[in-house]
């Protein structure tokens, strides 16, 4: 349903993203993760026609984007980080202005509308000026507009951001649903909660995929080298174990210190005890990029 | 160019400008504000003139031409028995515009049929001001001795005579009555230009800064029919401002309306358009609200004002600069609302400003088009 094959986006003299590929299927909820200035947002707005990659190609539902993109719009959606609501508009303006512009015709309109509002418990709200919502409320505005259509393929730029707990997990629950009805997704976010609820998860690191796996392989391929530390003072510890060169990253994980060891260390034989630790997806996160790191060195 | 696309566009647009009260009032308020401050500055300014007198002479026929100064609405006498100094320090605290100093033998020099002299010393720091200032008073004076000369041909008996020249203030200072007909027309232009220029400069900034650019730029929506929707909303806000100008205008500055109606609201169309179109422009290059609202009142609202032909007249201006008003669209459009309002010409003599308003519109049309069809970056 997505593929990328060899994109690159260079911006003046920094080159956002570098020889980036991959493949999402129908139906998959996949997730870009990485720090900010990853390339997530590049990537996001090259897959929907936003901008132009420097080099390679970029398929969105069988449609080459470069070429057809006036056919590519018509079958996705796309949520930007900051979405533009129209703040002096109301909910139903927003969704009429939405669907206007995407065509739809009224009856259908007012059937999806009345079905959505109702999905996201937004129907008291119809009337009420975007400006006026919620944060969470916002996004669930946002992510009706870019529904309206029924698009194939869904691209998400960090849609919670700044969104309580709750209302996330709404929000989740929805893109679930859509994923089930055989809905395409792409979001990108900094929350690794969040990604740990992908299919499958990507890795972006300096313009670069590192690793995309799902979450659980993810996590599996790190498992026989987490660990972690059994030490008092956590602090010397940590500042011990940073010294040694098989040790990958030490890192405080609440009231923890999460350990990574390099291919082939062996952790008897580290100046810490050390006992074995199922890793999260964040310790996943910080100890593939603490490899990256390393390599460049 | 899909029609419901560009429809939900102007709707969306129309909504703006009717929620944000604040730009709606600046829309509406600007016109009539403007229409009001210059009509009245520059028409009802010039009477009371403050004014100071000395009087040398004290003789009855120079009291008289004294009462003549207080009989005037033109002249406020701010002090009957002045001196030089007292001009001069009345005028530098902005006291007194005008002084009127008779000289000791006025009456002498009256009987005696010989030319008496009175001297005007007036405050040449605002010129507009002083020439008129200028005017009424020598009229004034003009019209005392034509009667002097009367009585004194009466005395030495060739019997009541017929005035030969009958002066009369008003009719005399029509000048200033033309300054308020040609000000009022010019003022159209500036006000279109405000509307058009200014308010449309912010939208496709805002678009931008609010993130629904980036929204917009996905959806199938064309470039085309955000920037004629847009076009279409605006455009009827400045007709409206066109319609508040010209009804003030006509109906309370008494402006006459000699040419067409018909062809006037063609004409103003083609200049909003192309004013419009160059806001939107800004807009699209700036892609900053703050950055868009300077650059157009840089490059399209002072060039109106000032090198428009509006209040400053062409021919006066440096050679350089008359080319530069060349490619200043108002200034088209202030020729042919003064050919409309005051002449009352065809489209025979303003064909070729009609022209230019044409090529400048479709040029900068194509311009804004260009540049709405931008990505991201």
């Amino acid at each position: 349903m997505i593929r990328l094959d060899q994109v690159s986006r260079r911006f003046a003299a920094v080159e956002a993203v570098k020889g980036l590929s991959l493949e999402v299927k129908q139906g998959e909820i996949f997730g870009l993760v990485g720090p900010d200035g990853a390339g997530k947002t590049t990537t996001l707005r090259m897959l929907c026609g936003l901008l132009d990659p420097t080099s390679g190609r970029v398929e969105v539902a069988g449609l080459d984007v470069g070429r057809n993109i006036d056919a590519v719009k018509d079958q996705i959606g796309y949520m930007a980080q900051k979405f533009g609501l129209y703040g002096d508009l109301t909910v139903e303006e927003n969704l009429w202005f939405y669907s206007d512009l995407f065509g739809i015709d009224r009856a259908e309109r007012d059937r999806m509308m009345t079905e959505y509002l109702d999905m996201t418990r937004m129907t008291p709200f119809r009337q009420r000026q975007a400006a006026k919502l919620s944060g969470g409320m916002k996004q669930k505005l946002a992510l009706m507009c870019t529904l309206l259509h029924r698009p194939r393929v869904l691209f998400l730029d960090e849609p919670t951001n700044g969104v309580d707990p709750l209302s996330r997990r709404d929000f989740w629950e929805i893109l679930y649903r859509l994923a089930k009805e055989g809905m395409t997704i792409l979001v990108s976010t900094a929350y690794l909660d969040e990604a740990e609820r992908c299919d499958r998860v990507g890795l972006m690191h300096k313009g670069r995929l590192i690793r995309c796996d799902t979450p659980a392989a993810l996590k599996q391929a790190l498992a026989p080298r987490c660990f972690r530390a059994k030490a008092a003072d956590q602090r010397a510890a940590r500042a011990l174990l940073l010294k040694d060169s098989r040790v990958l990253g030490a890192e405080p994980a609440g009231a923890a210190l999460h350990v990574y060891l390099r291919e082939g260390a062996r952790p008897e034989e580290l100046p810490v005890e050390l006992e074995p630790q199922a890793p999260a997806l964040e310790d996943v996160f910080i100890a593939v990029i603490r490899q990256e790191e390393s390599h460049a060195a | 160019m899909n029609w419901r696309r560009f429809r939900a566009i102007f709707h969306k647009e129309a909504l703006h400008i009717v929620r944000d009260w604040r730009s709606l009032m600046m829309a509406l308020a600007v016109p009539m504000l403007m229409l009001i401050l210059f009509g009245y500055a520059l028409t009802r300014y010039v009477d009371r003139i403050p004014t100071v007198i000395y009087d040398q002479d004290g003789s009855p026929q120079s009291r008289e031409l004294v009462e003549r100064f207080r009989g005037s609405r033109y002249f406020s006498i701010v002090e009957r028995q002045g001196d030089y100094r007292e001009i001069i320090q009345r005028i530098n605290h902005s006291k007194a515009i005008l002084g009127v100093v008779i000289d000791k033998d006025f009456a002498k020099t009256v009987s005696s049929n010989s030319v008496a002299r009175v001297q005007l010393l007036i405050d040449g720091s605002d010129s507009n001001t002083a020439s008129i200032a200028a005017g009424y008073a020598e009229a004034l004076i003009m019209a005392y001795s034509a009667e002097l000369r009367e009585q004194q041909i009466v005395r030495r008996g060739a019997g009541k005579m017929e005035t030969p020249i009958d002066v009369r203030l008003r009719v005399l200072y029509n000048n200033e009555l033309k300054s308020k007909n040609f000000i009022v027309p010019g003022l159209i232009a500036v006000i279109l230009m405000i509307i058009a220029a200014l308010l449309t400069s912010l939208t496709i900034a805002r678009e931008w800064e609010n993130g629904t650019m980036e929204q917009l730029l996905s959806t199938p929506v064309r470039p085309n029919e955000l920037l004629l929707g847009k076009l279409a909303a605006y455009f009827l806000l400045g007709m409206a401002d066109m319609a508040i100008a010209l009804a003030l205008g006509v109906g309370v500055f008494h402006v006459p309306l000699r040419g067409s109606l018909l062809l006037l609201t063609f004409a103003s169309a083609l200049y909003l358009f192309g004013a419009l179109c160059w806001g939107i422009f800004l807009s699209a290059v700036t892609r900053t609200q703050l950055l868009a609202y300077q650059a157009s009142l840089v490059s399209s609202f002072l060039p109106a004002f000032i090198l428009s032909g509006f209040i400053f007249s062409i021919s006066d201006m440096p050679l350089i600069i008359q080319q530069v008003t060349r490619i200043v669209p108002a200034r088209y459009f202030v020729a042919v609302l003064k050919g409309i309002f005051l002449k009352g010409v065809g489209v025979s003599v303003l064909w070729m400003d009609l022209l230019f308003l044409f090529v400048y519109a479709a040029i900068v049309f194509m311009l804004a088009s260009r540049k709405m069809r931008q990505k991201m970056a």
